[in-house]
């Protein structure tokens, strides 16, 4: 048989630990639902505590503490995105109503995207005419990625985005991967142009978009034009293994910014890119990885 | 007098428990990777799933989404067809008039402790999917959406514990005998299918234990706020059921205690770090 079109099936009972951590590095104090935080009252209320009938101050999801000033909160490992203005994020269009996009970004509710908050066609300062309502899934339809920015975030915690700056707009051709928000750590930059030849979109919502052309498209059309040429073979393997190592990092919780992200494609070149999706192989470059995350601090 | 003694002469039961012992809880955290949120829980031979979707905006635009100030929890309590260990199969996992209203009873005790206040116009849906059924399933199925509402990241007021606690049923006229000394109740704990299938009396209840060292805790009669309980099989005479409920609610405890625990060694294991 040939060895690519070998299945490999396992037993439940083999399948690898990839969790790098076993427990024992520097621990800090978790709190679970429903423990006593503080029982003093001069403390202010942050997320995931709540106060209960005695005035005591009481966890409400499982996490690491997080003390400012007087504010006390819990933060869980794995939420919801909430969003910040100012975040880079990627998400899906799912719905087109009056004069606004819902997209979807991984938070509680769905995010709108504003006609007026776009670049249509024709320049900054158009007038938008009410043909333009009628013609808005011509730019952006059920279905099409955007990446955007944060602009607003409502009292009902959904948020409102934009993408008046040219980097923002339509994604054309790649891979969207989800992994949790609290994975992708915070950074003045979001957007990598990789010299691999990809460009890597880390949006703060936790979602990932791997980009396969770099040379950019036409902007000048408001971001609306997608570049669907064909892109050869070597830049598609280059994705796959790209994503495969992103999925790899994300199993074992290391943090993705664009260092580990190149490391863990350095290290991952000893596989071939279908290999990377054993979890075997998966450990072994995330193991690698942590180590020269490691030694650069060092 | 219907059923076997339930415990024997030495105190054993039918699988070597004491009357008050737990079966062995397995718990892991984590185990999809498309939900939000997920668990799943072993309580001896009774096998549970939970999932956890949400947050997220309503979809299906048929009832126009929710529109109102709180959230929905939308649960869907379902038994494999093959859960059951005596060879049979059930016909379909859910629909049924029984798993429905397990599903309504589990949405209950989700209630209890999801704040649906914080999340207007959205929905929050619990999958449980009960593998291998050995008795107690309701109990489990609350155990594990519990667990996966932590994993997802919900903000919840506390645990949210079902136990069962089983009395051979006897006559009124009855003597009430074995008060138990303790003053931690009467009647086996966490009861099993055999148990549970000899005709006795079973009381299931679904509490908030609250941590160890919190008020509830303090007064022992009082302890622990029950959120759902419910009785089947034979009659009880009612000077028997506080006892039954002492014994129930002993079982959260110490339930919950061990949930905790789980809870704590994933949190220690799937910490994100970054060197």
């Amino acid at each position: 048989m040939n060895d690519e079109d070998m299945i490999r099936v396992r037993l439940a009972v083999h399948r690898t630990n990839t969790n790098l951590s076993n427990g024992d590095h520097g621990m800090p104090r978790y709190y679970t639902p429903g423990e006593e935080v503080c029982s003093q009252p001069d403390f202010m209320r942050g997320h995931g505590t709540y106060m209960d009938d005695n005035d005591t101050l009481r966890a409400s999801v499982a996490g690491v503490l997080e003390k400012v000033n007087k504010l006390i909160s819990v933060k869980p490992l794995k939420a919801r995105y909430q969003g910040e203005i100012g975040d880079v994020i990627v998400g899906r269009i799912t719905e087109l109503q009056q004069k606004r996009w819902k997209v979807d970004t991984n938070s509680k509710l769905d995010s709108a995207l504003l006609l007026s908050s776009v670049n249509l066609p024709g320049g900054e300062l158009r007038r938008r005419s009410a043909e333009d309502e009628q013609t808005m899934r011509r730019y952006l339809q059920e279905g099409d990625l955007i990446c955007a920015e944060v602009q607003n975030v409502f009292a009902d915690g959904s948020l409102s985005l934009h993408t008046r700056v040219l980097k923002y707009g339509k994604l054309s051709q790649g891979i969207l991967l989800k992994v949790p928000p609290s994975l992708i750590k915070r950074k003045k930059v979001h957007f990598h142009n990789l010299l691999i030849g990809a460009n890597l979109i880390l949006g703060n919502n936790g979602y990932v978009w791997i980009g396969a052309s770099i040379h950019n498209t036409d902007r000048t059309e408001g971001g609306f034009a997608q570049d669907l040429s064909r892109i050869p073979q070597q830049d598609r393997e280059m994705c796959a293994r790209l994503r495969n190592c992103i999925l790899a990092l994300a199993r074992s919780n290391i943090l993705l910014t664009d260092t580990s992200v190149i490391y863990a494609y350095d290290e991952s070149t000893k596989y071939s890119a279908n290999e990377l999706l054993q979890p075997e192989a998966a450990l072994d470059v995330a193991l690698l990885t942590q180590q020269r995350l490691g030694e650069r601090i060092d | 007098m219907s059923g076997q003694d339930l415990v024997s002469d030495q105190g054993l039961r039918v699988d070597g428990r004491r009357a008050n012992e737990l079966r062995q809880i397995r718990v892991r955290m984590g185990v999809f990777g498309q939900s939000d949120g997920s668990a799943y829980l072993e309580q001896g031979n009774t096998k549970v799933l939970a999932a956890v979707y949400g947050p997220h905006q309503p979809r299906g635009g048929g009832r126009g989404g929710n529109r109102s100030g709180t959230g929905i929890i939308n649960c869907q309590y379902s038994m494999a067809v093959f859960s059951f260990s005596a060879g049979e199969r059930k016909k379909r996992p859910r629909g049924d008039r029984k798993t429905q209203e397990t599903s309504l009873q589990l949405r209950r005790a989700i209630e209890a402790i999801v704040q649906v206040e914080l999340y207007p116009r959205s929905q929050i849906d619990v999958f449980v999917e009960v593998l291998q059924s050995d008795g107690s399933d309701y109990c489990a199925a609350v155990n594990a959406a519990t667990l996966a509402l932590i994993d997802a990241g919900i903000p919840i007021k506390d645990y949210s514990v079902g136990c069962t606690a089983t009395i051979a049923s006897m006559g009124a006229s009855e003597e009430v005998d074995s008060k138990d000394e303790t003053g931690s109740g009467t009647g086996i704990v966490d009861a099993n299918h055999m148990e549970e299938c000899t005709g006795a009396t079973t009381l299931t209840v679904v509490a908030l234990p609250g941590a160890p060292g919190s008020n509830y805790e303090s007064d022992t009669d009082n302890s622990g706020l029950v959120v759902v309980a419910q009785g089947t099989g034979a009659r009880l005479h009612l000077s028997r059921l506080e006892g039954l409920r002492q014994r129930a609610l002993q079982g959260c405890r110490d339930t919950r205690v061990i949930l905790d625990q789980a809870v704590r060694f994933h949190l220690t294991t799937h910490d994100p770090h970054f060197i």
